[in-house]
């Protein structure tokens, strides 16, 4: 144990964790989006209410969601401590600084992204996370009728529903009431400051490169490195920076702007 | 062409130093830079003052004892040279050069531009070797059958000169670049087999020791390596460290 505790705490192996992690957190970062996705659904947030529930309710997704804390808590704070050492091992600093020509600028400051990020990371969940779990979140109604074999939802209650089961009154085999935490309303709301849109898109560019070196410097760290893959690492790292933040940044922005 | 100095003079190790401007009239542009320092080191001698202390020795590009950061950059502003290959042909008439030592906790300055870079040494002598029967019944190398690929990547590895400037270039101070080109070197050929487990933990442990930083894979060493050392040696590092760490018997 003592030596397990020794190779993992080496240099090589922080870095061996801390790509783990990171990569971990690529994957959570691909389902957020999706789950986020199900905001544009026009269902009066059924789909995005339901799968809100779905992800604090699942005892499988609870088990997950303890992993993705601890993840973005120790690539974190291990980060940020390493960092911190990094500079202790050069206490005397360089007069001029030639790190431009020899490196990206993303690569030497993935310390202050991933601050600017856990800073984010911790407004946007006492935002959503915070007020999901432990606010007061009003809840919505829906209801889930069969029509013609087909399942379908809607808000149990306003002009639009009661117009529909005129229309359908005699066509709808079977039908239950489900009530969910309208995070789907918290939402809208609060993209609907401009300053709120402002920092989660900052914050995305934050997470953009930051992901721009960490994607393929991951893998160096795990050691995955080959002439025949190297390109494809980097390519798709980098498209993974563009596409995933970009996805992010695009929901704030359309809800503002529409 | 003239040009302005700054170069950081300290007496010695315990000394807190600082930058001194030295002006530089008349200095040929086929002069190789350790000239350029020489030509100053005998005009301050005749003035009575102390020389700029700096290592050299072979100045042929094959040593690595030319350690300094000239403008920001280990052995200045060219690739894939040392400072005894840089030459002034690279400045300006007018130009302010910046010449400062190699900066990291693992490497004191001893004095002005002179740096201790025993922590290298100690990095070898923890697993940078083979052990070898040296008694006379010696196996030729040439004998051992080694594949092509390996053989190039190994001798491109054993190109290192254990310089420091992948030392220097980092951010981190990290020695991963010289420990990973050892490693490598040694890993892939069949005389360096029986050990590599142990070797590549014990020289990962020493380097943390003498307290390099980690490894950020910036680029930035590879970058300025005067044998451009490829970054494909620290991924094959942290893959020997990995399965080291699985397959260890300690």
């Amino acid at each position: 144990m003592s030596n397990l505790f020794k190779i993992f705490n080496s240099s090589t192996g922080q870095k061996v964790i801390m790509a783990l992690t990171g990569l971990f957190l690529c994957v959570f970062l691909v389902v957020h989006l999706m789950g986020n996705l199900q905001l544009f659904k026009h269902d009066d947030g059924f789909a995005f209410n339901h799968y809100s529930q779905f992800m604090t309710g699942n005892p499988l997704i609870k088990i997950v969601s303890y992993i993705t804390y601890f993840a973005i808590l120790y690539h974190a704070f291990k980060g940020l401590i390493m960092t911190m050492n990094n500079r202790k091992a050069r206490p005397v600093k360089y007069q001029v600084d030639g790190g431009w020509a020899n490196s990206h600028w993303t690569s030497r400051n993935m310390g202050i992204l991933g601050t600017v990020l856990l800073v984010f990371i911790v407004i946007h969940m006492i935002d959503f996370w915070y007020e999901f779990k432990f606010g007061n979140l009003p809840t919505k109604k829906y209801i889930q009728y069969d029509i013609g074999g087909e399942l379908k939802n809607m808000e149990f209650s306003g002009e639009k529903f009661q117009a529909r089961v005129k229309a359908s009154l005699g066509q709808i085999n079977d039908f239950t009431t489900l009530e969910y935490k309208d995070l789907y309303k918290e939402v809208y709301a609060t993209f609907d400051k401009w300053w709120y849109v402002l920092l989660y898109t900052i914050s995305m560019f934050a997470v953009a490169f930051h992901l721009w070196h960490g994607f393929k410097s991951a893998f160096q760290s795990l050691g995955i490195s080959h002439p025949a893959w190297n390109k494809t690492i980097k390519l798709v790292g980098y498209g993974f920076a563009v596409i995933v933040p970009l996805g992010f940044a695009l929901i704030p922005l359309i809800i503002f702007f529409s | 062409m003239n040009l302005t100095l700054k170069i950081w003079r300290q007496k010695s190790p315990d000394d807190k130093g600082g930058m001194v401007t030295y002006p530089m009239k008349d200095v040929e542009s086929h002069m190789s830079f350790l000239e350029m320092l020489d030509v100053l080191n005998n005009d301050l001698i005749t003035k009575g003052e102390e020389p700029v202390a700096f290592d050299h020795d072979c100045r042929e590009g094959i040593c690595g004892t030319c350690s300094m950061v000239i403008n920001g950059r280990p052995h200045g502003p060219d690739s894939a040279i040392t400072t005894c290959q840089l030459h002034m042909r690279k400045f300006n008439d007018g130009d302010t050069i910046h010449i400062e030592p190699f900066r990291a906790k693992s490497f004191p300055v001893l004095k002005d531009l002179t740096v201790d870079r025993g922590a290298f040494e100690r990095i070898m002598q923890a697993g940078g070797f083979i052990s070898v029967n040296t008694s006379g019944n010696t196996i030729d190398a040439n004998t051992i059958p080694i594949r092509k690929d390996h053989a190039d990547m190994a001798f491109d590895a054993a190109t290192c000169i254990g310089c420091g400037a992948c030392v220097a270039a980092c951010k981190n101070s990290s020695a991963m670049l010289f420990v990973s080109a050892k490693v490598s070197q040694l890993a892939l050929l069949p005389q360096g087999h029986t050990e590599r487990t142990e070797r590549v933990l014990k020289m990962v442990h020493q380097m943390d020791a003498e307290g390099f930083g980690t490894c950020s894979n910036t680029g930035a060493c590879a970058a300025e390596c005067p044998k451009e050392i490829s970054l494909d040696n620290i991924a094959r590092l942290n893959r020997e460290y990995l399965r080291a760490s699985f397959v260890s018997g300690e």
